[in-house]
């Protein structure tokens, strides 16, 4: 049954992802990678990370993609020369990630991390709480890794504010300013010396 | 019983499928940035495959990191593309040679 679901969830994940990488529209790319994420929260419940599961749809499906969405939707742009070079660097890219996968596989198949060499881990007792488990590991050994990501979190809010804040610019009219406006702020008094006129026949246009 | 080494698989098969994503869309940035994201998935999901079956709970928490990392990096990476977009009204990778490097 686990393995039926393992492999159901695989195909789906793996069909997801490809339609990400091959789909014209933006906005079905991000809506397949919504469907990604959620999948491989289900494949990391079958890992028992109940938590990080969790984590993964809020985060990730709640926040994250709702913000790609976002932005995609906001850009008007026009796609037809974003698909330039799709079926000219087609073969490249199947070839590298064909390589890549057949490099993985030697690594890390069955012959090194297969069910003989690497055995399932005992079920967990009754009462276990992964989330307890991550909380009392994230709260004492990382705790300063744990500030640190917080930090980063903040310089992220900030950046992303000041990016893409916009100055007002100053066509309206403000009331109060024009109302304290005095005279010397729009009068400029230039003092300077009478010059005799000179003239010596020609007409004054240099 | 699922092994190790069918997570590990379906990791490193993820992991292609962004890499050629990289490849053929080499023209659209959102579509780059949403490969990226799918990069950290397949190595978040090695990292949680490692936890579960060596039993320490602590490859979790660096998933946890991993998150948050990954939730700054596309918060200011659609930031930097809007600015992108405001002032050279083009998100093609091709036309965005202003630094001529």
């Amino acid at each position: 049954m686990e393995q039926i679901i393992f492999y159901a969830f695989a195909a789906i994940l793996l069909f997801a992802a490809t339609m990400v990488i091959t789909v014209r529209n933006p906005v079905r790319a991000a809506l397949f990678l919504i469907l990604a994420f959620f999948t491989s929260s289900g494949i990391w419940l079958l890992l028992e990370a109940e938590f990080l599961a969790m984590t993964l749809v809020l985060v990730y499906v709640g926040a994250v993609m709702v913000l790609f969405l976002f932005v995609v939707m906001m850009l008007d742009i026009d796609l037809t020369p974003l698909q330039e070079g799709f079926t000219r660097y087609l073969p490249l890219g199947i070839i590298v990630a064909a390589l890549i996968t057949i490099e993985m596989i030697a690594v890390l198949g069955a012959s090194h991390f297969g069910l003989d060499i690497v055995s399932a881990p005992l079920p967990h007792p009754e009462g276990y709480s992964n989330t307890k488990e991550i909380g009392l590991l994230l709260y004492t050994v990382y705790v300063y890794p744990f500030e640190i990501a917080s930090v980063i979190l903040t310089v992220a809010i900030i950046a992303a504010i000041t990016l893409t804040l916009r100055e007002k610019k100053s066509k309206s009219q403000n009331v109060s300013e024009q109302v304290k406006v005095r005279a010397e702020d729009r009068l400029r008094i230039v003092k300077m010396d009478a010059v005799k006129k000179q003239d010596n026949g020609q007409e004054a246009h240099s | 019983m699922i092994a190790l080494s069918d997570f590990l698989i379906l990791g490193a098969l993820l992991f292609s499928l962004s890499v050629a994503g990289i490849f053929i869309n080499r023209k659209n940035i959102i579509i780059l940035l949403m490969c990226i994201e799918l990069m950290l998935l397949a190595v978040n999901l090695n990292f949680v495959a490692f936890s579960h079956y060596a039993g320490d709970i602590a490859g979790q928490v660096f998933v946890f990191f991993i998150l948050t990392v990954a939730a700054a990096e596309a918060a200011i990476g659609l930031a930097i593309l809007v600015v992108l977009f405001r002032n050279m009204h083009t998100i093609n990778v091709a036309e965005l040679d202003n630094l001529k490097g």
